[in-house]
């Protein structure tokens, strides 16, 4: 098991590696640069900015020296925050994100789950059919349609919320129900597919044949064995959800770190792009072996030193 | 001999997409938004950039269906211009995502071995990075406009269908008839394009037809985010980025374009599971 967790973290430095490198050549090859937006400074002005953050050295060196700072744990200081540190701002932003993508990946797994397996242990019925066409109508409502029209709703119409802002519990709620409803969708359509496909194996029909009660050969036996589909798409949805959403953030007004990764890519704050990107590609790969885990766990046919 | 038989195999999946209600309801509709935004410029009288700023921003009326927006453009007709951009978008993106990922796919299926896992490494790569951030970074880099557009979504698309494919071929080139042509000295070429591919061919169009509205919702998704079509040109998410600026004071601009939207996507999704229960029975209905 602890071989197979080291073996996945060193498989895991290329593809990092990687991304930082894409990233970085991407940013610094592209016109504009990190002051361009502000009132036009003078020669000499932009000059000294661009010396005392070392960007008039050559590229590769700056990238070798950005790498060899990243060994140490040093994201370099915001280009566009004078005085606070790319770490600094991460941390700063990341709780509320986190915050409101845990509410979100709980809902939906608490919806989507369930509304999976009732729909197959009745298939073909109206319970299955309207399910099933509630679960589509979740998937064809992306984000940025469906929170602005909970917003003219809830908030605006009917004033059951405040439309904008991160500050009492109620605030919450709407952004929550925004953010859940796609991956809850998408569960409740995996859910009810591999619910079906594992009704047909045969420790189901054992299970039914010793007489095990209903509930137990489907929860125990069936669920179980149904959850794997699920767990492997839950854990990239969880570094997704948890690193923020640009849109639930910016129509909502919430200072997450989403909307602020928008802004660093627009204002060309390389280091905030660099760190973010960063950031980002860690929660996914950390997710995925967590996943691995799991399915592992739950499912011990899957020789973990086997599996690469 | 069985009459069964000797119905074709296509129209037998045409037979059984018939049965599926829902992906019917969406073929009509997906023809009544399709014909509306190819028909648009002999449907309206207005255009999609004729600004009037004295009318701006009335309500549903019978001069303007749908209302106007605030610098006075009827807001029926930028709807089916936009259309035409975002199904524009959807169908060519796809293209591309065809273009590239079934002969990758194939290939690599095919060839197997070294190639193969060298090949599916460099997918799984690219499939690993944080990709919503890469098609940002890259609007953000080539700049703003249609083909940057373009290029970005199809830039990721095309994994998809690559890993399908080759999933497929895997399958389809273990069977006798590939080996009947081996025999036969048939060249790999051949093989691939006269045996392999007409057998993977349901499965692609199914993706195809699941690739077409996440292109969609991708391009609206940059639309909105202010990196994707540049006015006075518009697409759906263009529109509905409009429309939540002015939510408070004029919802029509929101909901209008929401709708023309939402409806879009259950069609094409809707069409997308019917196909795959008409083209591949064996496969399950919800992946």
């Amino acid at each position: 098991m602890l071989s197979f967790i080291i073996k996945r973290i060193l498989e895991a430095i290329p593809v990092l590696l990687i991304i930082i490198t894409a990233t970085f050549f991407m940013i610094r090859l592209a016109p504009g640069g990190p002051f361009d937006a502000e009132r036009a400074l003078t020669e000499e002005a932009m000059e000294r900015l661009n010396a005392y953050y070392g960007l008039d050295k050559p590229l590769f060196e700056q990238y070798t020296q950005y790498l060899g700072n990243l060994f140490r744990g040093d994201l370099g200081p915001s280009l566009k925050y004078p005085g606070f540190t790319v770490s600094e701002i991460i941390f700063e932003k990341i709780p509320i994100s986190m915050e409101l993508g845990l509410y979100a990946f709980c809902l939906a797994m608490l919806f989507g789950v369930t509304a999976g397996v009732c729909a197959s242990l009745r298939p073909n019925t109206w319970l299955d059919y309207s399910t099933m066409s509630f679960a589509m109508t979740g998937i064809c409502l992306p984000s940025f349609v469906l929170g602005p029209l909970l917003l003219l709703v809830f908030a605006l119409h009917f004033e059951w919320f405040n439309a904008s802002g991160w500050m009492s519990g109620t605030d919450k709620i709407l952004p929550t129900i925004t953010l859940a409803v796609y991956l809850a969708a998408t569960l409740a359509r995996i859910t009810r597919g591999s619910m079906l496909e594992v009704q047909s194996q045969d420790y189901m029909r054992t299970a039914k044949a010793k007489g095990l009660p209903g509930w137990r050969v489907h929860f125990i036996h069936g669920l179980r064995n149904a959850l794997l589909p699920v767990v492997s798409i839950s854990g990239p949805a969880l570094a997704g959800l948890i690193s923020g959403s640009f849109v639930v953030e910016t129509v909502y007004h919430i200072p997450g770190l989403g909307r602020f990764f928008v802004q660093a890519a627009f204002n060309r704050d390389y280091s905030m792009i660099l760190g973010t990107v960063l950031f980002f590609a860690v929660l996914i790969v950390m997710f995925n072996l967590l996943v691995d885990i799991v399915l592992a766990w739950l499912n011990p046919r899957i020789k973990i030193t086997q599996s690469t | 001999m069985n009459e069964a038989d000797s119905i074709s195999p296509w129209a037998q999946s045409w037979y059984r997409l018939k049965q599926h209600r829902m992906a019917m309801l969406g073929l009509i509709l997906l023809s009544i938004i399709g014909l509306l935004c190819l028909i648009a410029p002999w449907l309206t009288s207005y255009t999609y950039r004729e600004q009037n700023i004295d009318l701006g921003a009335i309500p549903p009326c019978a001069e303007h269906w749908l209302g106007t927006d605030t610098l006075g453009r009827d807001l029926f007709t930028r709807i089916l211009y936009g259309g035409r951009i975002s199904f524009m978008v959807g169908l060519i993106a796809t293209a591309v995502s065809l273009l590239i990922g079934v002969p990758y796919g194939a290939l690599s299926g095919y060839l197997g071995g070294r190639t193969d896992r060298f090949m599916m490494r460099v997918v799984e790569i690219i499939y690993s990075l944080p990709y919503t951030i890469f098609v940002i970074l890259l609007m953000v880099v080539v700049g703003r406009g249609l083909l940057p557009l373009l290029l970005a979504i199809g830039a990721v698309e095309w994994l998809a269908m690559a890993r399908l494919v080759r999933g497929q071929v895997l399958a389809v080139k273990e069977q006798e008839f590939v080996q009947a042509a081996h025999v036969l000295g048939q060249s790999n070429f051949k093989i691939l394009s006269k045996h392999i591919i007409p057998n993977v061919l349901g499965t692609v169009i199914v993706c195809a037809t699941l690739t077409v509205p996440s292109v969609m919702l991708l391009e609206s998704f940059l639309s909105f985010l202010g990196l994707g079509i540049q006015a006075p040109m518009t697409s759906w998410g263009d529109l509905i980025k409009d429309g939540v600026v002015t939510l408070e004071e004029y919802p029509w601009m929101l909901i209008f374009p929401s709708i023309f939207f939402s409806v879009t996507l259950f069609s094409l999704n809707f069409l997308g599971d019917g196909l795959r229960d008409a083209l591949d029975p064996r496969v399950e209905a919800a992946r």
